[in-house]
């Protein structure tokens, strides 16, 4: 944009330029989970010692310290922990109108935070320890999982 | 016992609320200076400085003209000025100094000089939680509460009740932003913000600050000042992250610091006449005072409901009004202690007759830190 200040100021008056969600950034350790994740897969680790399996990735296990730690494809299948409705959205979401934060417990038992979609957000539409599956959403050139209703179409 | 080490001097800014014309330094040094006045003591006394890594204690303390040759900068969220007493008591008794000033300034509404919070993406909270629209406390603090609810039978009302009996003690204070009485539906009409949550069951957002100087006994024995015994610390950690909390029912910020404050004060519940509980959102006084065990599990609702934390009540709680309806700059803890000073002191704008302990229980980084101060009337 070329210009004085003033005519720079009268063509971006007003305008808002539309934010990007946040994506997140890769460090060598959680590289595995992001790329499962590109993959379609949900992946979680597992201790080869003492079986006990853990999410957000670390490269030892946090219960027994092994470094024995292996990555484990997961069913996708999950129930809903704990979410609240925002009504207050966050950059990049401020044209879904309110939408779902929540806490799953995947099956294989870690839990996580993702967004529930695929369903109106609404409380009677979302009793805890209902089933959900994962599906993936993208923010920026990484994707994430969230979760919908087992059995609902994406 | 931690006996030996008193807090002498107590002060906030002169004003809180919207103040658009000082910078977060300014209300550092406004409350310092305030707190030094309410002792007595010169500021070349001080040696020992506290407060959150910005600006900093060594900002603070070359703006004052005071040289420190011990410092704090633990910075842990809202509950770190409970933390930096909690550590300067130690310096004290260990001889590291002599005078600990401990400031707090924030332009929490104003952002005069203020800096912006944006986690870094390649961390485990950027990872992990903030890719889903959980940029602010209210849709991250709050997401545990269904699962409270579930598990204790508490139900989202009693949110409205904690609103509704700490306004009950704002209404009797001057300085409180809100003073309005307000009932159950007034809280639950009020713009949703993160359902289950409503407006008024979330904190302020304002500019203050405050600060403490704390000595030993000793030194304290010549100032013409009330000094305020800190009994017993503790102090507490979970994890930086919502969703890696280990159960949603229950927060070991508040369980692990408050069992160590009361070891350290041969104390319990019961020695407890005046409580104040961090809120920075209306769940927080209900789990706090099951953590804490004041009550039994998922008895709080119906306890603050009853009236037993409102004026006239067995346990006053929250009695400046509280982040709901005192101020919340961002980091509240700080007004969280100067209540309990007040009360300890008589000189609380809603005093409650005969206070003579007082716990003050901060949380920090939402369910991340917790810290506990047992404080006593002067002996």
């Amino acid at each position: 944009m070329t210009g004085t200040i003033e005519e720079i100021r009268g063509k971006t008056a007003g305008v808002k330029r539309p934010r990007a969600k946040m994506a997140p950034s890769a460090t060598p350790e959680t590289r595995p989970y992001w790329d499962a994740a590109a993959d379609g897969r949900l992946s979680v680790q597992r201790c080869q010692a003492c079986s006990h399996v853990y999410f957000y990735p670390r490269d030892f296990c946090p219960v027994c310290s092994s470094d024995l730690v292996e990555w484990i494809d997961c069913s996708g299948r999950a129930t809903l922990h704990s979410y609240v409705i925002e009504h207050r959205p966050g950059p990049g979401f401020e044209n879904d109108g309110p939408y779902v934060v929540a806490v799953v417990q995947l099956e294989e038992g870690p839990r996580m935070m993702t967004n529930v979609v695929g369903v109106e957000p609404l409380p009677e539409n979302l009793p805890l320890d209902m089933e959900l599956t994962v599906q993936f959403e993208p923010r920026g050139d990484m994707w994430v999982p969230v979760f919908a209703p087992a059995g609902a179409s994406a | 016992m931690s006996g030996g080490v008193v807090i002498v001097g107590a002060a906030e800014t002169d004003d809180i609320g919207t103040l658009p014309n000082h910078s977060t330094m300014r209300l550092h040094t406004e409350a310092a200076r305030n707190a030094l006045r309410d002792c007595g003591i010169d500021k070349s006394e001080v040696d020992g400085i506290a407060g959150v890594s910005m600006p900093g204690p060594i900002s603070v303390a070359h703006s004052l003209g005071i040289e420190p040759r011990w410092v704090d900068t633990t910075s842990v969220g809202g509950t770190s000025f409970l933390t930096h007493v909690r550590h300067a008591v130690a310096a004290l008794e260990a001889g590291h100094c002599s005078v600990v000033l401990i400031t707090h300034g924030e332009s929490g509404r104003s952002q005069v000089g203020a800096p912006r919070y944006t986690p870094d993406p390649a961390s485990v909270v950027g990872q992990f939680e903030a890719p889903y629209g959980v940029t602010g406390p209210p849709s991250r603090f709050t997401v545990p509460f269904l699962r409270f609810m579930k598990e204790t039978g508490t139900q989202a009302r009693h949110l409205a009740d904690v609103a509704v009996a700490q306004r009950k003690w704002a209404a009797m204070n001057p300085r409180a932003k809100f003073r309005d009485p307000i009932t159950v539906d007034d809280v639950q009409n009020s713009p949703v913000i993160a359902w289950p949550f409503h407006l008024l069951e979330c904190c302020l957002v304002t500019d203050g600050g405050g600060a403490l100087v704390l000595t030993t006994e000793e030194r304290a024995k010549d100032l013409d000042v009330a000094a305020v015994r800190v009994l017993g610390t503790g102090e507490g950690y979970e994890a930086s992250g919502i969703s890696m909390m280990e159960d949603f029912t229950t927060f070991k910020g508040f369980k692990n610091s408050a069992a160590d404050a009361f070891r350290a004060a041969q104390m319990t519940p019961a020695d407890i006449d005046h409580l104040m509980i961090y809120d920075a959102f209306a769940h927080l006084p209900l789990y706090g005072l099951e953590d804490l065990g004041f009550v039994g599990r998922g008895e709080a609702g119906e306890f603050v409901r009853a009236g037993h934390t409102s004026p006239g009540g067995s346990l006053p709680m929250n009695t400046n009004g509280g982040g709901l309806s005192y101020t919340h700059t961002g980091m509240y803890g700080m007004f969280a202690i100067m209540e309990s000073v007040r009360q300890l002191r008589g000189t609380a704008p809603a005093q409650v007759a005969g206070v003579r302990t007082s716990l003050v229980q901060g949380n920090g980084g939402m369910f991340a830190a917790g810290s506990t101060l047992i404080l006593a009337a002067a002996a």
